[in-house]
C-alpha cells in the first residue's frame, strides 16, 4: 500500500495536501480521495450502516458501497460522498461517517455482536408493539445507531444551474466504445455530445495496460480525445453523469466545481442538463461483482479490476501482499498487470479446476502461486480496524491458510444496463458471460461495448465505431467506419459462481446495507422470494449505491434457493436516477425568493420611496399600505388611507390587472359569446363591466372591457386570472370559433395603470392631461374610455371606472411612463393632499361598496349567487349558459351574496365564519353559508362583511348567527345590502 | 417530452399547458338535448391506454392550441396540428 515508484496518470509534479479525520496527507493531481488514501496506507475509511463493521475501499468507481465520507465542512459538508469518485484537490477535508468516538474504536460496533438477531425483517418483527412506541422510542434510537453521514447544518452557500443542450448523437461514456462512437459520428459531421462521469476521459483505457496499434491504451485515449476536442461539432463533457432517459430527453448532472474547494466566482457547483438528442449510444461499461464469502467485507478485500486500476491509473499498490480470488479470466489479467507494475501479487485463487494454459503459464513466468479448484472460506484481520491479515482457503476437501493483506476478488462483470431500462425494457440473462445484457432499449438508444456484454477490447472499439456510424447515418450524415487499430485481446472465460458454501462469518451480499447471504436465506424461508419482495424485506440494493455490486449476486443466490433460473428469477426495475443526484441541482436557482420570478409594478421604486410595505399577491409584489411616522399598526394606516380617498383623493397602482387587446371585425360578437352580458352594443368610447363563466356554469372571472374603436377593444381581467383568461380566450378563438375575425394580444406588461379615486380625482386628472383634453363629466362620463395624451404628449388611455365607489379614473400609459405618471399625479394632487394607498385600503373600499373579488369568485359561485343573475343576457348563447341553467345552480336556496354587520358594533367579524339560523344547532346540516370578506369600515366606524347566505337577498334585515369555532367566535350579525355606502352610485356619476 | 409544434418545431413539453381530449366538439346550445350534450361535453371523458388526441397550448411559445396525437402508454407523439388550421 503505497505509491509505486513510477507510472499512472497522476501528475507527480503537482502534489496536493488533504485531510482525512483531522490528519494531513499528501496526494497528487489526478488522484481520487480513495487512491490518495490507499497511497497513504489508509485502509479503514468507514463503519457500516447497520452493524458498524469496519470497512475499507471496495472499488475504484461509482459503484462504491463502503468508502462513503463527509466531504468538506460547515455548510458545504456533503454526506455519503464516494471517496472513489471524489477528485482530490488541495486542501480537501474529509471525515469518516457512522462512528463514535473514533473510526478505529467504534462503540456501536457492539451491534455486530448482536448481528444474529438483527437479520432480515428484524425491525418489522421486533418493534411492532406497542404501536405508538415506533415514533417516540424505536425509530429515533434506530436512526441514531444506524445511519450515514450528517447533512450540512445551514443553507448551502453555493448555487446550482440548469441548462438545455441539443445534439444529433449523445454518447454516454468515454471508454473505448464511447470514444470510437463519438469519433465515427463526429467525423461524419453530426453534432455530438460525449458525456463521461469521470474527470479523465478514456474509461478502462486508463486502467488497463493494453496496446492499441502501436501505442499504449491510455495514449490512444488521449490522442482520440484530442481529435474529438478539435472537431467544432463535438462537445466533450467530463464530470457529467447521464442519469436518466425521459421521453427523448436525457437528464445529466455536470459537477462543475466539485473538484474545487469553492466554486470560482459566478460558477455553479453543479449544473443540471436536459439534453435533447436524436440518437444516443450507451457506452457505460460494466461493473465488477464481488464474491460472497465469510468476512468478504474486511478492509483490504476489494474488486480485482479496481486494484488494477489503482496500480495502472493512479500508480498505487493496494497492498504489500496481494492475493486474487476469482471465477474468471479477467482477474488473471489484472493480477499480471499489477505484478508487472511492481505490486507484490502472491497468489491466484480460482474456483475453476482448469484455466487456459496460456494464463497458467504466464502466472508461472511471473512467479505467482496458482491455486485452482480453491475457494476462500474466511478472513482474519487486525484486532483494531479489522484490516485483512490472512485467508482461510479450501482446495477440494482440504483446508488451508494464506497470509495476505489484500484480497482482490472478481465474480465476473455486470454490464451497466441501467439506462436501457428507463423506458420499461427488461435486461436479459446471457448464460455464456453470466451477466444481464440490455433487452428492449428506449427509442433512439443503442448500446456498445461492455454495457452490452462485449468485453474484448478489439470488439469493443469496433462495436463503438459501428454504432456511431449507424447513428450518424440514420440522421443523414455520410458516415464512414473509422479505421480500427490492432489490439491484443485478453481471454474472458468465466464459470458462474456466486457464493462460497459453508464459509465462516457473515458473508455480505450488499455491503452498504449490511445484507448477508443468511438474510436472503431468511427471506426465502419466510416466503419473500420474488425479487421485488426480497429486495424490500432484506433492503438488498436499496442503499445509495442502488445495489451496483450486489443485485446480481443477491438474485443469483435467491435463484439457487428456489431452484429457478436467474432469468426466471428476474431482476428488479432500474429507475432513474442512475447515480445519486443532489436536490440542490434539481432545484437549481429556484429556491427561496428565487423560487419564481418576482414581478414588480411599474411604480415599485416610487412606492418604496413613499415607505410602502409590500406584500406578495401571486407573483407580484404590491404596496400593501403606506405607513406614516407615528402610525404603529396597519389598521391605523389603512383607515387613514381609505378616509383620505373618500374625503379628497388617493392613488394606487393597478397595473397588475390582466390587460388583453382585442382587434378585428368580430370582437363584439366574440365578447358576447364569452361574457354573460352583451358587448356588441357597447358604444365606442365606453367601457362595461362583464362576467365570464366556465363552460360548467361557474363564474371564472370579471372585469371591464372598453371599446376604443369600432374594431378595437381592451379587456381587463383580475390579477390572479390574467393568464388563465387569456388561455381560455385563445381556446375559444382557435378551437371553438376559428371563423371569427379576432386577434388577441396580452398587453398586461406593456401598460402601466394607475387609479385615482375620490371627490377631487377629476381636479387631479385635469392637471396631468394635455391641453385641450376634456375630462369634464360630459367629456368623460361614467364608464367612459378615451385615448388621449398626458404629461406633454405621452399617449394614454383614460377610463372612468371605480372600484372604491368614489369618483374614479384609471389612467393607462406605456409601462415606462408609469413611475413618471405616479410622480406627476402626486404633484398635481399636492394641493388636495393626495394620498397613496395600498391594496388593503383598496380592499376596504371595495367591501364598503359591495364589489365581489377573489374571495367571492371562488370557483364555486354562479353568476346568480353573486347577484349578477339579471346581467345575464337571454338573447344569446355564451360559454357556460347551458350548464348554468342546471337546477342545482338555479336553486333559490343556494347561498347568495349579501352584506353583514355585527349587531354589537364592537364585534370584529371574521372571514370564514359560518351562518346559522338563530336557535339552530351548529352542525353541517344547518349550515347556511359563510362569510367571504371582512373589513373595518372607517366610513361606518365598525366591522362589515360580505358573504354567501342561503336565500340571502330575501333575508335583508334578518339576524343570523355567525359561528366561527376555529377562532371561538359566536355572535349575531344583521343581513344587509352588500353596498354599505352610496347604494345608488351618486358619487360615481358626480 | 418534446412536442412538435407546427409553428415552432420540436419544443420542450414544459413550454405547453395541457388541456385534454381533443376529440370533443362543443354541442349545439340550441339543440333540444343541449342539457345532456353539454353534460357529456363538460364532464365525460375516456381514459384510453394508447392513442389519444389531446389539446396542448403553447403558452411559452407561439400561443397556438395544438392538437397532439400522443400514445398515453409510451408518450410517443405521432403528430401535431394547429387548431382551426393555419392562420
Amino acid at each position: 500500500m503505497s505509491r509505486l515508484p513510477s507510472g499512472g496518470r497522476v501528475d507527480r509534479a503537482r502534489p496536493l495536501s488533504f485531510r482525512f479525520d483531522g490528519k494531513t496527507y499528501r496526494g497528487f493531481a489526478g488522484d481520487t480521495l480513495a487512491s490518495a488514501l490507499l497511497a497513504n496506507q489508509v485502509r479503514l475509511v468507514g463503519r457500516s450502516f447497520k452493524y458498524h463493521r469496519p470497512r475499507g475501499i471496495l472499488s475504484a468507481g461509482p459503484e462504491e458501497p463502503n468508502a462513503l465520507v463527509e466531504l468538506r465542512s460547515g455548510d458545504r459538508r456533503e454526506p455519503n460522498t464516494r471517496a472513489t469518485v471524489a477528485e482530490l484537490y488541495d486542501g480537501l477535508d474529509a471525515a469518516s461517517q457512522n462512528r463514535w468516538p473514533s473510526l478505529a474504536l467504534d462503540a456501536l460496533s457492539l451491534n455486530g455482536l448482536v448481528a444474529p438477531f438483527l437479520g432480515a425483517g428484524f425491525y418489522y418483527k421486533t418493534f411492532m408493539w406497542p404501536a405508538k412506541f415506533w415514533e417516540s422510542v424505536y425509530e429515533p434510537a434506530i436512526r441514531r445507531a444506524a445511519g450515514l453521514g450528517r447533512a450540512a447544518p445551514g443553507k448551502d452557500p453555493d448555487h446550482y444551474d440548469k441548462a438545455h443542450a441539443f445534439c444529433d448523437v449523445l454518447v454516454i461514456g468515454a471508454g473505448p466504445a464511447g470514444l470510437m462512437a463519438a469519433l465515427a459520428a463526429g467525423r461524419a459531421g453530426a453534432r455530438v455530445i460525449l458525456a463521461d462521469e469521470d474527470f479523465l476521459a478514456g474509461g478502462r483505457l486508463n486502467s488497463d495496460v493494453a496496446r492499441i496499434g502501436d501505442e499504449p491504451s491510455h495514449a490512444f485515449a488521449a490522442r482520440t480525445v484530442a481529435e474529438l476536442a478539435s472537431l467544432p461539432n463535438v462537445r466533450i463533457m467530463t464530470r457529467t453523469s447521464v442519469f436518466g432517459i425521459y421521453d427523448g430527453e436525457y437528464g445529466a448532472v455536470e459537477r462543475v466545481s466539485d473538484h474545487l474547494a469553492t466554486p470560482a466566482p459566478f460558477q455553479p457547483r453543479q449544473r443540471l442538463w436536459k439534453i435533447a438528442a436524436k440518437r444516443a449510444i450507451l457506452c457505460a461499461g460494466a461493473t465488477e461483482r464481488p464474491i460472497v464469502f465469510g468476512g468478504n467485507d474486511r478492509p483490504g478485500v476489494m474488486l480485482a479490476g479496481s486494484a488494477r486500476s489503482y496500480a495502472n491509473r493512479y500508480g498505487v499498490a493496494v497492498g504489500k501482499s496481494v492475493a486474487f480470488f476469482a471465477n474468471n479470466d479477467s482477474a488473471w489479467t489484472s493480477a499480471f498487470d499489477m505484478k508487472v507494475a511492481g505490486v507484490n501479487v502472491t497468489t491466484l485463487i480460482d474456483i475453476r479446476r482448469e484455466v487456459a494454459p496460456a494464463l497458467a503459464a504466464r502466472a508461472k513466468a511471473l512467479g505467482i502461486d496458482v491455486r485452482t479448484d480453491t475457494q476462500v472460506t474466511g478472513t482474519t484481520g487486525q484486532p483494531f480496524g479489522g484490516a485483512l491479515t490472512g485467508l482461510s482457503i479450501r482446495t477440494g476437501g482440504r483446508n488451508g491458510r494464506l497470509a495476505a493483506d489484500t484480497l482482490a476478488m472478481s465474480g465476473g462483470w455486470s454490464p451497466s444496463v441501467h439506462l436501457t431500462c428507463h423506458h420499461g425494457g427488461k435486461p436479459v440473462w446471457q448464460e455464456d458471460i453470466a451477466a444481464f445484457v440490455p433487452g428492449r432499449t428506449p427509442p433512439g438508444l443503442s448500446v456498445a461495448g461492455a454495457a452490452r456484454g462485449t468485453y474484448g477490447l478489439g470488439d469493443t472499439l469496433a462495436e463503438g465505431a459501428r454504432r456511431g456510424t449507424e447513428a450518424a447515418g440514420d440522421l443523414g450524415f455520410a458516415a464512414a467506419l473509422p479505421d480500427l487499430p490492432a489490439t491484443e485481446d485478453t481471454p474472458a472465460g468465466i464459470t458462474a459462481f456466486w457464493h462460497v458454501q459453508g464459509s465462516k462469518g457473515p458473508a455480505f451480499v450488499d455491503q452498504q446495507n449490511d445484507v448477508t447471504a443468511k438474510d436472503l436465506g431468511i427471506a426465502y424461508k419466510e416466503g419473500f422470494r420474488a425479487v421485488e419482495l426480497m429486495k424490500r424485506y432484506t433492503t438488498l440494493g436499496m442503499a445509495t449505491d442502488q445495489g451496483r455490486t450486489s443485485n446480481v449476486n443477491g438474485l443469483a443466490i435467491m435463484a439457487e434457493l428456489t431452484g429457478a433460473s436467474i432469468m426466471e428469477t428476474g431482476t428488479t426495475i432500474f429507475r432513474p436516477p442512475y447515480t445519486p443526484v443532489s436536490l440542490g441541482v434539481l432545484g437549481g436557482h429556484h429556491r427561496g425568493k428565487d423560487f419564481r420570478p418576482t414581478r414588480l409594478t411599474p411604480t415599485h421604486a416610487w412606492a418604496a420611496e413613499q415607505g410602502a410595505v409590500f406584500i406578495e399577491t401571486g407573483p407580484w409584489l404590491r404596496a400593501q399600505y403606506f405607513p406614516k411616522a407615528g402610525e404603529t399598526d396597519w389598521l391605523t394606516t389603512v383607515n387613514r388611507e381609505a378616509k383620505a380617498v373618500r374625503a379628497s383623493v388617493g392613488l394606487i397602482d393597478v397595473s397588475t390587472f390582466g390587460k388583453i387587446d382585442l382587434q378585428g371585425r368580430d370582437v363584439g360578437a366574440f365578447l358576447d359569446r364569452v361574457y354573460i352580458n352583451t358587448f356588441s352594443t357597447l358604444a365606442v368610447g365606453k367601457a362595461r363591466y362583464g362576467v365570464m363563466l366556465r363552460e360548467d356554469g361557474i363564474v371564472m372571472d370579471d372585469g371591464t372591457t372598453a371599446r376604443l374603436a369600432p374594431e378595437h377593444y381592451v379587456m381587463t381581467t383580475t390579477t390572479a386570472n390574467a393568464a388563465k383568461v387569456f388561455q381560455h380566450l385563445e381556446f375559444c378563438l382557435q378551437v371553438l370559433w376559428p371563423e371569427l375575425d379576432v386577434t388577441l394580444a396580452s398587453v398586461s406588461e406593456q401598460w402601466a395603470q394607475i387609479a385615482i379615486a375620490g371627490p377631487r380625482a377629476r381636479d387631479v386628472l385635469a392637471r396631468v392631461v394635455d391641453t385641450g383634453v376634456d375630462v369634464s363629466n360630459e367629456g368623460l362620463p361614467f364608464m367612459g374610455a378615451i385615448e388621449r395624451t398626458v404629461m406633454g404628449g405621452v399617449k394614454a388611455r383614460l377610463f372612468r371606472l371605480s372600484f372604491s365607489g368614489e369618483l374614479g379614473y384609471e389612467i393607462a400609459v406605456p409601462a415606462r411612463y408609469g413611475e413618471a405618471l405616479a410622480r406627476a399625479l402626486m404633484t398635481a394632487g399636492e394641493e388636495f393632499g393626495i394620498t397613496p394607498y395600498g391594496i388593503e385600503a383598496l380592499g376596504v373600499m371595495r367591501i364598503e361598496k359591495g364589489h365581489v373579488s377573489g374571495n367571492e369568485l371562488s370557483g364555486q359561485t354562479s353568476a346568480g349567487d353573486l347577484g349578477f343573475g339579471k346581467m345575464a343576457s337571454t338573447k344569446k348563447d355564451y360559454i357556460g349558459r347551458v350548464m348554468a341553467a342546471r337546477p342545482g345552480l338555479k336553486d333559490p336556496d343556494r347561498p347568495a351574496f349579501v352584506g353583514f354587520k355585527p349587531v354589537d358594533k364592537g364585534q370584529r367579524l371574521r372571514a370564514g365564519a359560518h351562518f346559522l339560523t338563530i336557535g339552530a344547532p351548529a352542525d353541517m346540516a344547518h349550515d347556511e353559508g359563510y362569510m367571504t370578506s371582512v373589513a373595518h369600515s372607517p366610513h361606518l366606524g365598525h366591522w362589515i362583511g360580505l358573504g354567501l347566505l342561503k336565500n340571502g337577498p330575501a333575508r335583508i334585515g334578518e339576524r343570523v348567527r355567525a359561528y366561527d369555532p376555529v377562532r371561538g367566535n359566536d355572535f349575531e350579525v344583521e343581513v344587509c345590502s352588500p353596498a354599505f355606502i352610496d347604494p345608488n352610485g351618486e358619487r360615481l356619476r358626480g | 417530452m418534446r412536442i412538435p409544434c407546427p409553428y415552432c418545431g420540436a419544443r420542450d413539453a414544459s413550454e405547453f399547458a395541457y388541456l385534454g381530449d381533443a376529440t370533443l366538439t362543443r354541442p349545439d346550445p340550441a339543440a333540444p338535448d343541449a342539457d345532456e350534450a353539454f353534460h357529456a361535453y363538460v364532464y365525460l371523458r375516456d381514459n384510453p391506454a394508447g392513442a389519444h388526441s389531446e389539446w396542448w397550448y403553447h403558452s411559452g411559445g407561439c400561443r397556438r392550441w395544438v392538437k397532439v396525437a400522443r400514445d398515453t402508454t409510451s408518450h410517443a407523439i405521432a403528430g401535431a396540428e394547429l387548431a382551426g388550421g393555419a392562420r
